[in-house]
């Protein structure tokens, strides 16, 4: 993924970091108790929300389980609309592709649709080091951009920034970027927007590239959708003369009516909006309107290495709306940055793990990232378990053992840092296989239990710095039943 | 090996578990979700419309065909717009009444050019009541895309009670993949900064729609 993250710190000490940022704390935490309350009513609007989801599950299920004939279909429909579809395995090919597409057209700067997955492979990076000036024209992404800073949400990636520091840095950094930001500008939210309208007006007009995503891919009929709500995604789409979309393979629907599922529960689940402003949608190239010449890019990128994993596939469902941050109670406090991932919260720590693979220390302490409440596998649309695939990704973290990279079958050896933990369990296995032993262990415990530390020695001591040790009981459970029902069950 | 060989062959080795007697597309997805939510008649599902876009802050209008005219006359100069660009289909009777300058959409005319127009009036491919949702396919009468995105002002006029549907699974059977879409529900807006709400950003920052109805509707 993205070399923008590189070097980043385990996710404890990230968010140990973040959690004494006041300011961070507290604009999460209005900002992700807003949307929950809104997202709660705009989905007990709609009657049917359980049937919604599970039809979305399915679709998304069926398509992945069928994935190779649906990229084939897709191939085709898009090639019939007349668009050129190309394939890359990984981040680099899909900048070189898009790099080489944008010099065809011999322009040295494009606009962008907010997209996941061209953050994912670092393409602006990329563009930029080719001499290519991107920019991003989401708001939040700009915001994000103009204070060289990095996306802490999928839906709303500036979510860590408050008014004040948005007018500073529109203040300190539009000038650099073009159209400086005017005279007097204030932190209310619409004079903000009405200065990010001004800035980036002048790029569409003029505007000849096009980068987006897409938010749905339709094999049978080769249609992108874009999902969006201020209209720049309109204007990328639109009104440059070559559009270029950067999907991941896991994004496609079989058939046109399948878009009925999810334009009801995405916007509702994300923005907690009945519809957002704006969808568009469109199937290759329409003569006289739009870019006439379309190119899609399909990457892999690890997520081929994700299908394969039986447990861990149901994460490439995931359709990016969001909803399990704004719930997620180690999000809220921790924030996006911590998370060393353009996919932060509770679906990037399933995610980034499964995409990168477990060997760095960031990804190998993401699966440790949540208190599997649950919340987040309760407002999924599509139903990912995810606390299901934490405890998953936990085993393979500590255990090793079987997983596929770049396509290959490889044996993961355990992770380091996990040996004390590995050796208690053995250890625990041990003693609940000989009760002798757990008979004598729990007696000793009990005896001895007014001397016991608050804090663990040696390995332990990290686990217990950050909570109390339960407190040993002043008779083991068995032998207390011994005592008082005889080894007897009364209720028989 | 090229790439295209390469992913589809890991997505087959990947999914080496799924048997070859897995439920087809058919049987896979169960539909029992609903075709639309309440069971309302047709001037309920219009005043749903309605009362939707407005919640989104579309500044909705009700009236007869013959009094289309004059409304979108009043529409414009209210507005203070000197200039609206005209798709190639609209009926002409509808700006009849209007003192305006008319611009056309013409393949040759630059964004630039558009960014000079003050409004817009387009008609619509259909409407969908329980979310405030206009749709636009590109037809004659509503023209390209752009022309509905650079100015910064919107009319639309809807049919009542034809084009109206219910919901999003009816507007989907009645909508042409193959034609570009677009979507529209409200202004554009926000909600980037702090997630407050704010209406315009890069779309028209202003949204009317026109509900009409032949003569003898109420």
């Amino acid at each position: 993924m993205s070399g923008t993250y590189l070097g980043m710190p385990a996710f404890p000490k990230a968010a140990h970091e973040a959690v004494g940022n006041q300011t961070l704390r507290a604009n999460l935490r209005h900002a992700t108790h807003t949307i929950r309350g809104k997202r709660a009513k705009a989905v007990a609007e709609v009657s049917d929300w359980a049937e919604l989801r599970e039809a979305g599950k399915r679709i998304k299920d069926h398509t992945l389980r069928h994935l190779d004939r649906y990229l084939v279909q897709l191939e085709e429909s898009v090639t019939a609309a007349g668009g050129v579809v190309h394939w890359a395995a990984d981040a680099d090919e899909a900048n070189r592709i898009v790099i080489d597409l944008v010099r065809m057209t011999g322009e040295s700067e494009v606009v962008k649709v907010k997209s996941m997955a061209t953050q994912e492979i670092g393409l602006n990076e990329a563009l930029e080091a080719e001499g290519i000036h991107a920019y991003e024209t989401d708001l939040a992404e700009l915001i994000v951009q103009l204070g060289k800073d990095r996306p802490s949400h999928i839906l709303v990636p500036a979510i860590h920034r408050n008014r004040g520091e948005i007018r500073d840095i529109f203040r300190r950094e539009m000038s650099e970027w073009g159209r400086p930001a005017p005279e007097g500008l204030t932190d209310t939210p619409a004079e903000l927007a009405e200065a990010a309208r001004l800035h980036l007006r002048e790029k569409f007009l003029r505007a000849k590239v096009g980068v987006s995503g897409a938010n749905f891919m339709v094999a049978e009929t080769g249609t992108l959708v874009v999902v969006e709500s201020e209209g720049n995604g309109r204007m990328c789409l639109t009104l440059p003369e070559t559009l270029i979309s950067v999907v991941g393979i896991e994004k496609i629907v079989p058939t046109w009516q399948d878009l009925e599922v999810f334009l009801q529960t995405l916007p509702r689940s994300s923005t907690a909006e009945r519809m957002n402003p704006y969808t568009s949608t469109w199937t290759g190239t329409t003569d006289g309107d739009g870019p006439q010449t379309f190119h899609l890019v399909l990457i892999d990128n690890g997520r081929t290495d994700t299908l394969a994993d039986e447990v861990g596939r149901q994460a490439l469902r995931c359709i990016r709306c969001s909803a399990c941050l704004n719930v997620c109670p180690v999000y809220e406090r921790a924030g996006g940055h911590a998370y060393g991932s353009v996919y932060p919260g509770p679906i990037g720590a399933i995610l980034s793990p499964q995409l990168r693979g477990t060997e760095s220390e960031i990804d190998a302490s993401l699966p440790y990232a949540s208190s599997l409440c649950g919340a987040c596998y309760e407002v999924c649309p599509v139903a990912i378990d995810i606390p299901e695939v934490l405890v998953h990704l936990r085993e393979r973290v500590v255990q090793g053992g079987p997983a596929t990279r770049e396509g290959t079958k490889v044996v993961l050896k355990p992770a380091k840092g996990h040996a004390a933990e590995r050796a208690a369990m053995r250890a625990a296995r041990w003693a609940f296989s000989h009760p002798g032993a757990l008979r004598t262990g729990q007696r000793l415990a009990s005896r001895t239990r007014r001397f016991h530390p608050r804090t663990l020695p040696g390995p332990g001591r990290a686990w217990s710095d950050t909570r109390d040790l339960p407190a040993v009981p002043a008779e083991p459970f068995r032998d207390w039943w011994q005592r008082t029902h005889g080894g007897k069950d009364t209720t028989k | 090996m090229n790439s295209r060989e390469l992913i589809l062959g890991r997505v087959r080795r990947a999914l080496a578990d799924v048997p070859r007697d897995d439920p087809p597309y058919d049987q896979a997805v169960d539909r029992d979700y609903l075709r639309e939510h309440g069971n309302l008649g047709v001037e309920e599902t219009v005043g749903l419309l309605a009362e939707n876009l407005a919640d989104y802050r579309a500044i909705v209008h009700r009236c007869t065909d013959d009094e289309l005219p004059a409304l979108l006359a009043g529409i414009l100069s209210a507005h203070g717009s000197a200039s609206v660009v005209v798709p190639p289909g609209l009926p002409p009777a509808w700006l009849s009444a209007a003192d305006i300058t008319r611009v056309e959409d013409r393949a040759e005319s630059t964004a630039y050019d558009l960014d000079e127009v003050d409004s817009v009036v387009t008609a619509c491919a259909l409407a969908i009541a329980e979310t405030g949702t206009i749709v636009l396919d590109g037809g004659l009468d509503q023209g390209r895309r752009r022309i509905t995105l650079v100015p910064d002002h919107h009319i639309c006029v809807v049919r009542v009670p034809d084009q109206v549907v219910s919901s999003v699974p009816q507007a989907f059977e009645r909508l042409d993949p193959a034609r570009a879409l677009t979507w529209i529900s409200g202004p554009s807006a926000t909600s980037d900064i702090e997630l407050d709400r704010v209406e315009g950003v890069h779309g028209p920052r202003t949204l009317e729609v026109v509900l009409v109805s032949g003569a003898g509707l109420a």
